[in-house]
């Protein structure tokens, strides 16, 4: 039904754009990460493996990468426990107001992810309102300094953020549960936890696997949550490529640390995605 | 679902759901409302219980020039990007529904990528195209950013929009006579007006919102969260509470907006099928 002409005009201007502004700077991150940086401070264009064995050879950089995966899976272990229990209580348990409730779980969404990040640290700093709080009640004498700019700071911001993420999709696949299946479960006398166990969770998985995923992939390159809430025990990796794109100038290390990043990301999106499809019923 | 609520193992343990529901929206709600609640404390953004509420925060706000210079820059990349993320997110959902082409696995991957990738990915890349291609940084560089990244947002939406649509529509405007181009703007868009003013709405948001990328495409002028990030970096004062509690309440305004506009979902085939008429009427 619609012309060669049409397909043409359609496909074409996008795909020009996304070639322009996506597929090129790929590629351009990836001849920048086989250059590297003179004395002087200027970019050469000689091709070679330096920056890639400086990335195994020196500690911190795998260090940080493997710290910072560590902190995203933290986040997102804590974002699946907050957001699965809550999707199946919406889905299951909520009646007529799971409209209202599904709303109010993407109202925070809306919040600017930087105010949210500074409201962490109006509560945890030293001065803070939690440490004040636990003051004023009498539990402590003096503030507790590990709550800012340490690890756990940032694990917990991020899983605060990252929690809407992963309850989104894990919500749309128990509603696309059919209910007969839940009451013929029942029916056939099995247990609640049976049916639970048996029945809605696995139809669940593809969700839980693509809310993960969300949550692993987005924590992991975060830089802002870090440099705000972090302090030096809490630096990820995504700090070290912004210092070395900014006052340690190394373009082409940065380049290649981001390029194992995105392959990094690349790569876990279409395992995921694999797992999905081997676990969705239809 | 009667039955299984009325399941006393199933009732206990749904109080267990409840009591965790309730307390992760405490959870979501909590630095929300320590902002809301600092904005008016005279004391400072910390300690408690809150002192002296008053309004001086919103005062010196309302004074402050960079700030709202900041706020005008973010409206205009906001709207460039929403208009440059519609123009190519809208043919770019046609596109992966109607066309066949080589390499359109790698185009849905790539157009759909910014959405899922970390913003400082997209970022840098970018950064290292204008930089190859002499490009200064300003506004516009971050307006490309946007619109890029945000492309996504529209194919997304779009396409959703698209797979419920009936093409019995167009093929009766195209075989009336109307050509491709009517077609679209007269059948096509109508039908597709909520994904599109979704998208539009969601867009602006995220881009109003947006510092990942913003952070590596910005020149002289700051938008709005890139003005904010360098005054925390300098110490912090419940005027940024007070601003953020503004933008807080116009995302409000814009979230009731998009819910009433979904409630309203059923009904907008209506459009494309007055202008079929009006084409046989013509004919006629």
């Amino acid at each position: 039904m619609f012309s060669r002409a049409y397909k043409t005009a359609v496909t074409l201007p996008p795909l020009l754009w996304v070639t322009v502004f996506l597929l090129v700077p790929y590629l351009l991150m990836f001849c920048y990460s086989f250059w590297s940086v003179s004395a002087s401070q200027t970019i050469l264009h000689s091709w070679n493996l330096d920056n890639y064995v400086q990335l195994l050879r020196v500690d911190v950089y795998w260090q940080t990468l493997l710290r910072s995966m560590w902190i995203a899976a933290r986040v997102t272990v804590f974002s699946l426990l907050l957001g699965y229990p809550l999707a199946y209580f919406l889905s299951f348990y909520a009646g007529k107001k799971k409209d209202l409730l599904y709303q109010l779980v993407i109202i925070p969404l809306w919040v600017s992810y930087l105010v949210r990040a500074y409201a962490w640290k109006t509560i945890l700093g030293s001065g803070g309102v939690l440490n004040t709080l636990l003051q004023y009640v009498h539990l402590t004498k003096h503030p507790l300094e590990f709550l800012l700019y340490s690890p756990f700071a940032v694990v917990l911001t991020l899983t605060h953020i990252y929690t809407p993420f992963a309850f989104l999709p894990i919500y749309a696949a128990l509603e696309h549960i059919p209910r007969n299946l839940v009451e013929a479960s029942h029916d056939l006398g099995a247990t609640p936890g049976q049916t639970f166990w048996k029945v809605i969770f696995p139809l669940s998985i593809p969700g839980v696997l693509a809310g993960a995923t969300f949550a692993f992939v987005l924590s992991l390159g975060d830089f802002l949550a870090p440099l705000l809430l972090g302090g030096p025990s809490g630096i990820m990796i995504s700090n070290i490529v912004v210092s070395l794109f900014g006052a340690a100038y190394n373009w082409p290390l940065g380049a290649a640390i981001s390029l194992c990043m995105l392959l990094l990301v690349v790569s876990l999106l279409v395992f995921s995605e694999r797992l999905e499809k081997r676990w969705s019923f239809s | 679902m009667e039955l299984l609520v009325s399941d006393v193992k199933l009732v206990s343990g749904s109080r267990w759901l409840l009591l965790h529901a309730v307390a992760v929206f405490a959870f979501l709600y909590l630095p929300i409302v320590v902002l809301i609640l600092y904005s008016f404390n005279g004391e400072g953004v910390g300690g408690f219980p809150p002192h002296h509420l008053t309004l001086d925060w919103y005062r010196t706000l309302f004074a402050d020039g960079p700030i709202w210079d900041s706020v005008l820059n973010s409206l205009q990349v906001a709207l460039a990007a929403m208009v440059i993320s519609l123009t190519f997110g809208v043919p770019a959902a046609l596109a992966l529904e109607r066309a066949q082409f080589p390499g359109k696995a790698l185009f849905r991957r790539l157009v759909l990528l910014p959405l899922i990738l970390p913003g400082i990915i997209t970022g840098l890349s970018l950064l290292m195209l204008f930089n190859v291609m002499g490009t200064k940084l300003s506004l516009v560089t971050i307006v490309l950013g946007h619109g890029t990244a945000l492309i996504s947002v529209a194919t997304t939406e779009v396409f959703a929009g698209l797979q419920k649509l009936d093409r019995a529509q167009e093929e009766a405007s195209l075989d009336l006579g109307a050509n491709y181009w009517q077609t679209f703007w007269r059948v096509t868009v109508p039908n597709l007006k909520l994904p599109i003013i979704g998208a539009a709405l969601l867009i602006f948001t995220l881009s109003m919102d947006e510092i990942a990328v913003s952070f590596f495409l910005i020149g002289r002028d700051n938008t709005l969260p890139l003005e904010i990030w360098g005054r925390l970096r300098r110490g912090i004062t419940p005027e940024i509470n007070a601003v953020s509690t503004i933008i807080f309440a116009f995302s409000l305004v814009a979230i009731v907006f998009w819910y009433r506009l979904r409630m309203r979902g059923e009904s907008t085939a209506e459009a494309g099928a007055e202008f079929v008429e009006a084409v046989e009427g013509g004919a006629a």
